[in-house]
């Protein structure tokens, strides 16, 4: 445990212990299983938002365009589970059996070649993470090896995400067009439909997300996240410290795309399709905005903003369907106004000096036993001394 | 400029510029310039304001690319490396404003200048380990930032910025160091400490400063060259540029 504690840094630990709590026992206890695979829906995309934490909130890279990832991931995934529910058997009826349905209706007669590798489910989860990877490093490389960076690279992002959405719904037969890819079945025989599968690729979406959150607490308390900190206000200094500024900046935006694909694939797999809607600028900047709300600069707060800004979403859009979007642009450009970091800076400017204070008068015997509480909670908040520092 | 050549004996240069040129749309900030700084040696460039003083250290340290020209340090040449490589290959540079990382603490800068660890993989596994803490405690210790360490490098004065970017450079360890105006915006008590600070730590490396305060400049270096409008109008001893006439007219006259 302390070595977990010591791999992410302490706070980090309780807090996401607390989060665990949180999506592990008590939303599943508490919610039907149509209200948990929300949930889960949503749950998909605070990978993007986790992404966009590293990318633009640590390394300072803004992108418009995470739903492109996501978009890849979800379609390698969907690629794979249309494949299996096209069977032969399944697709009878159609004049030739054994493709996809929107195939034959744009009357193609044989599988496209860049279909054929993901009947394998092995190259599927590799493609998953890869492909979205490789198109990310494409991208990066041609932008961050010329210095292009800032507003311009983000409205480059989201020039890349308008185009990806027309390729798609231009390329029909090859994409299913904007209907996307619907009706998926199975996964290896298994139905992905039924409530049981439901609340296990529930657990097993958060707990990719957990994995996902541990890998960026450790990258961000790597000299790496130190570097990226530094780079984002003092790109210059950073080079004069020896450092190649473009390849950091490859790699984070390489890795943010790769999380948001691994969330993109378990939209496919929980929701049961995946369609170009997903891909657009619009997705893209919410999922900015799901960020920004939970705070930029704090991994947890992209999975509560993201929770909180769907939960608001759902009900206030079954109100009042045609105010949400200004709803939202509202409430993005007030948090950002009043609290650039969200609402985890609210929390820690707040909250935590509050709960920290708590906890120092509960351990120290000297003090009146303010709230009688039994027992002292475990002290884990308290900064660091220049000791700890030094063996951290 | 070939005088002033004769008058260097002939050594292995450390640094070695030669017919260097750069153009911003046609206006010539450096104009054919020539320079060679031997091995430890502290080599002051004066010059009035906009003389491109600025501009030849960053074409030294590769953030301005040159028209024309080369600069050869320990015989690599320097116009086709990156910044980066640039600093691998042994040359550090201070610039004319303090240029540290105020989110950071002190602390952390100096760790994040420490050399090793500098690619991808180097950075996600570097280890803090007793090395590391005990050559940022000595460069601390150096620069008098030794009981700052912790603290949030922008809540440093002015002067102690300018210190910890020198420590920065320091435990890079170059073989060139580059300082532009270290001690500009200081306390006279600042400079002499700062003085000090540069007569150690000059000991075994060669020293490029750009400075206007002339006492300083007396102070410190072995060699001073006279920069005017790109190009180099003098160059020697102390004394003998103060006492060039051209200087004199140009600028110590003002
Ligand atoms: N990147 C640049 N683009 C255009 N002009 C520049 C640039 N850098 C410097 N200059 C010009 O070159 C001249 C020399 O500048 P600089 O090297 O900063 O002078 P110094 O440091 O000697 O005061 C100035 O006239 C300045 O305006
Ligand atoms: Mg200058």
């Amino acid at each position: 445990m302390n070595k977990v504690a010591a791999f992410i840094g302490k706070n980090q630990y309780s807090h996401m212990i607390i989060l665990a709590l949180l999506l592990l026992v008590v939303l599943p206890l508490s919610l039907d299983i149509f209200r948990l695979n929300l949930v889960g829906k949503y749950l998909t995309y605070a990978f993007v938002a986790l992404g966009l934490v590293l990318c633009w909130g640590y390394g300072g890279i803004l992108s418009l365009g995470q739903g492109v990832f996501f978009g890849l991931g979800g379609y390698c995934m969907a690629m794979f589970l249309k494949l299996e529910a096209s069977s032969p058997e399944n697709t009878a009826i159609q004049s030739t059996p054994g493709i996809p349905d929107f195939m034959d209706w744009n009357q193609l007669t044989a599988l496209p070649w860049f279909w054929e590798p993901f009947h394998s489910f092995t190259f599927t989860v590799f493609a998953v993470i890869l492909v979205p990877a490789i198109f990310a490093f494409i991208i990066a490389v041609a932008m961050f090896k010329r210095r292009v960076g800032g507003v311009y690279f983000a409205i480059i992002t989201q020039a890349v995400a308008a185009i990806m959405t027309i390729l798609i719904i231009g390329q029909q037969g090859y994409t299913g067009g904007v209907n996307g890819i619907t009706d998926l079945r199975t996964l290896h025989g298994w139905d992905i439909r039924t409530d049981d599968a439901k609340y296990i690729l529930y657990y097993v979406n958060a707990l990719l997300l957990f994995l996902c959150l541990f890998v960026a607490a450790f990258v961000i308390k790597s000299k790496l996240g130190r570097l990226l900190v530094a780079m984002r206000e003092r790109e210059d200094r950073v080079r004069f410290s020896g450092y190649d500024v473009s390849a950091f900046k490859i790699f984070i935006f390489c890795l943010a795309a790769a999380i948001s694909a691994i969330g993109g694939a378990m939209f496919t797999l929980q929701v049961g399709f995946m369609s170009p809607s997903f891909v657009g600028i619009v997705p893209s900047i919410e999922m900015v905005i799901f960020c920004a709300l939970g705070g930029r600069l704090s991994i947890l707060g992209a999975v509560y903003g993201t929770l909180l800004v769907n939960y608001a979403k759902t009900s206030f859009s079954e109100t009042f369907p045609e105010l949400w979007l200004f709803a939202m642009g509202a409430l993005f450009i007030g948090v950002v106004m009043a609290f650039p970091n969200g609402l985890a800076g609210i929390y820690q400017r707040y909250m935590e000096p509050w709960l920290l204070k708590l906890s120092k008068k509960d351990e120290s015997p000297s003090a009146p036993a303010v709230g009688a509480s039994e027992k002292a909670p475990e002290s884990s908040d308290e900064p660091m001394t220049s000791e700890e520092r030094k063996h951290a | 400029m070939l005088e002033s050549t004769k008058s260097i004996p002939a050594k292995d240069f450390v640094l070695s510029v030669e017919g260097l040129t750069v153009s911003f749309d046609g206006f010539k900030a450096v104009n054919d310039l020539s320079l060679y700084v031997e091995e430890q040696e502290i080599r002051v460039i004066i010059g009035p304001n906009g003389a491109g003083k600025t501009t030849v250290l960053d074409l030294i340290c590769g953030r301005t690319k040159a028209t024309e020209g080369s600069i050869k340090f320990k015989g690599k040449e320097l116009t086709k490396l990156n910044e980066h490589q640039i600093v691998h290959a042994g040359v550090g540079r201070k610039f004319q404003n303090p240029s540290i990382y105020e989110d950071l603490t002190v602390f952390e800068n100096l760790e994040l200048s420490y050399p090793r660890g500098r690619n991808v993989w180097g950075a996600l596994f570097f280890r803090r380990d007793a090395e590391v803490v005990a050559k940022v405690e000595e460069i601390a210790d150096m620069i008098f930032l030794g009981d700052k360490l912790d603290m949030s490098a922008d809540l440093l004065s002015h002067g102690q910025k300018q210190w910890l970017e020198i420590g920065m450079l320091l435990i890079q360890d170059p073989e060139l160091l580059m300082l532009d105006e270290p001690v500009a915006g200081m306390s006279v008590s600042e400079r002499k400490q700062t003085a000090e600070l540069l007569q150690r730590i000059t000991k075994d490396r060669s020293v490029l400063v750009i400075e206007h305060d002339m006492q300083f400049v007396a102070d410190i270096a072995d060699r001073v060259t006279v920069l005017h409008q790109g190009k180099v109008l003098s160059e020697g001893s102390m004394d003998r540029v103060q006492s060039d006439p051209k200087v004199i007219e140009v600028y110590l006259g003002h």
